[in-house]
């Protein structure tokens, strides 16, 4: 076979099983023919990514982590499901029983439905939108609705308390992930994903021409996924659900297989904004140089996945959870000027000409700028003796 | 610059991440079950009872004077005295318990029972292998699972079982009628004696 038949396996399967269909029920069909793998493999992803998680975590705390399991403690998912599974599933007396209930399906279910616009290879998207950018960013907020529903319904304080640390959050990061996100739109002059992911999948000499490799690109990767670590509500933005203050957060109240349910929304929300920085910034599921590209496009998409997700395994294995003004503060006077800035030197990259001079100012305009606000961030304030008027 | 801090962390994590397939000795961490770690000598869990020589019965030291159970602070233990008596491990004819439970779901491992027994006779063991099914009659140590024999006692405390040793051979010695019986042979007396009565 052909790299390119290789590469299109799938596409041609599903055309081939598609012909056996009655035209009647062909939409159907097709439906789940797309959507059933990607119901299989994320979740597969995300059994397989709690076990790394936890060897890759114990191996930076110089410990060697689960090895019980099966070969290696590989079979710990597995375990983790059964007992998740056989729990009890306990629903406080004064809970609100309907939303109790609804709020991990809706997590869930809000996370199963970005994907939809999410190419995983060439020509495998399940829905081609126009503005699939945007739909991505308007399904991903029902994310802080099931959150809320959660911590309202628990009639719990520190779900309560953890709802509302991780709606102010959310909505706080949400602004410098859509705002990293639209220098890319103003590159690629499109908001259809795979649109964006076709338009990076040239290559110079044997460069790729990924948005990460420009001055703006870079910055924007980097911004936003610092985004979407806070929008994953992952260390060391967990506030939410800080153990050492508000025990679990929004799902302290939630027991057995909805609490699995919740971790595999979040596991699948980190997985799909992965993937969208994977398209907008590092090609999609084009290879990294021209040499490459007989290796099956899908395969790149999660080779690329597999990297950002010990990205984010690092990161939590290394910083400290970060204080409630710290994180606000870091949104609103950090993130969101650089992204503006940043939307700037796209701007000025598209009109000037190519050339060593462009990625020299461009890269100037990003740097300065970062180095200003760096130089205010770290000149520390004084903290002055807090007086009650009051309390005293 | 904002983000050195963050790269070193990130550094430092990758060398420990690296490091710990690399070289053994960064792994602090016991594999539980197969390995354990030495035992530590001032270490302590929960009290037992020592006896002397091979019978628990008669070696027993304990005198049942009742002095933990009263001072125990979160009353754990419950003696019953004997209707008869038998020679200690000095050699007088004393009481011996006829039950002595300690609930070790109540026992905080204070050690205030071994301090105050005059007669040496509860002592603090090192053992943390524990597990019991049954929440009620598991967690009730009776006499018999308490006693523990006095060799075990120099096992694993031996500075200590040592200087106890001491003390009791010379009490054995201020008691017995006789200056010329040397210490060990009180033992073997006191053993027989409990026997026959």
């Amino acid at each position: 076979m052909t790299p390119v038949a290789v590469d299109q396996i799938f596409v041609t399967t599903k055309h081939l099983l598609m012909g056996y269909v009655p035209a009647f029920w062909q939409p159907l069909a097709s439906a789940i023919l797309s959507v059933v793998p990607v119901l299989v493999v994320f979740p597969a992803l995300f059994a397989v990514t709690t076990v790394l998680e936890r060897k890759g975590l114990g191996r930076i705390q110089n410990r060697l982590g689960p090895n019980r399991v099966g070969p290696f403690g590989f079979l710990q998912p597995a375990a983790d499901g059964i007992k998740s599974l056989t729990k009890e599933d306990v629903v406080p007396r004064d809970a609100d029983k309907v939303v109790h209930f609804l709020a991990p399906i809706l997590l869930v279910l809000a996370s199963f439905i970005v994907y939809a616009v999410l190419p995983i290879g060439r020509n495998m998207v399940i829905a081609d939108l126009n503005s699939g950018l945007l739909f991505f960013f308007a399904v991903g907020s029902m994310v802080e609705l099931a959150v809320f529903m959660a911590g309202w319904s628990s009639r719990s304080k520190y779900s309560l308390l953890g709802a509302m640390r991780a709606v102010a959050q959310m909505i706080s990061y949400e602004i410098p992930l859509v705002l990293a996100a639209v220098v890319v739109i103003m590159a690629a002059g499109s908001l259809s994903l795979p649109a964006i992911a076709e338009m990076q999948s040239g290559y110079t000499w044997i460069w790729p021409h990924w948005y990460v490799l420009t001055p703006w690109g870079f910055a924007g990767f980097v911004l936003f996924m610092i985004s979407a670590t806070a929008e994953s509500n992952r260390s060391p933005f967990d506030l939410p659900e800080g153990e050492s203050e508000i025990i679990a957060g929004y799902y302290i109240e939630y027991s057995g297989f909805k609490f699995a349910l919740f971790f595999l929304g979040e596991y699948l929300g980190m997985f799909a904004t992965s993937g969208l920085a994977i398209t907008l910034f590092l090609g999609g599921w084009s290879a990294p140089f021209s040499f490459l590209t007989w290796v099956p496009s899908y395969l790149w998409f999660f080779a690329k996945l597999l990297v950002l997700i010990a990205a984010f395994i690092w990161v939590r294995g290394t910083f400290p959870r970060l204080r409630m003004d710290q994180l606000m503060g870091f949104a609103w006077k950090f993130m969101l000027p650089m992204t503006l800035v940043n939307v700037v030197d796209a701007g000025l990259w598209h009109f000037m000409p190519s050339g060593v001079v462009r990625g020299v100012v461009c890269a100037a305009v990003i740097v300065i700028p970062f180095a200003l606000f760096s130089r205010r961030a770290q000149e520390g304030k004084k903290l002055q003796i807090r007086t009650y008027r009051y309390a005293e | 610059m904002l983000g050195v801090g963050v790269l070193k962390g990130l550094v430092e994590t990758a060398r420990n991440f690296f490091g710990s397939y690399v070289s053994e000795e960064r792994l602090t961490t016991l594999q539980y079950p197969e390995e354990t770690s030495p035992r530590i000598e001032a270490s302590r869990s929960f009290p037992f009872l020592v006896y002397d020589g091979s019978d628990w019965q008669q070696g027993m030291r304990c005198v049942s004077c009742q002095i933990c159970e009263k001072e125990c602070p979160p009353k754990c233990i419950f003696i019953e005295k004997s209707p008869d008596k038998k020679p200690d491990a000095v050699g007088k004819m004393q009481f011996y318990p006829a039950k002595f439970d300690i609930d070790i779901s109540v026992c905080m491992s204070c050690q205030i029972c071994v301090e105050v027994c005059p007669f040496d006779a509860i002592k603090m063991d090192v053992d943390y292998n524990l597990s019991a099914t049954n929440r009620f009659s598991d967690l009730l140590l009776d006499k018999e699972r308490l006693s523990k024999s006095n060799e075990y006692y120099h096992e694993i405390h031996p500075t200590e079982a040592a200087s106890v040793d001491a003390d009791l051979a010379a009490a054995r010695e201020k008691a017995a009628p006789k200056p010329a019986a040397p210490a060990t042979a009180a033992v073997q007396t006191a053993g027989t004696g409990g026997a026959a009565s």
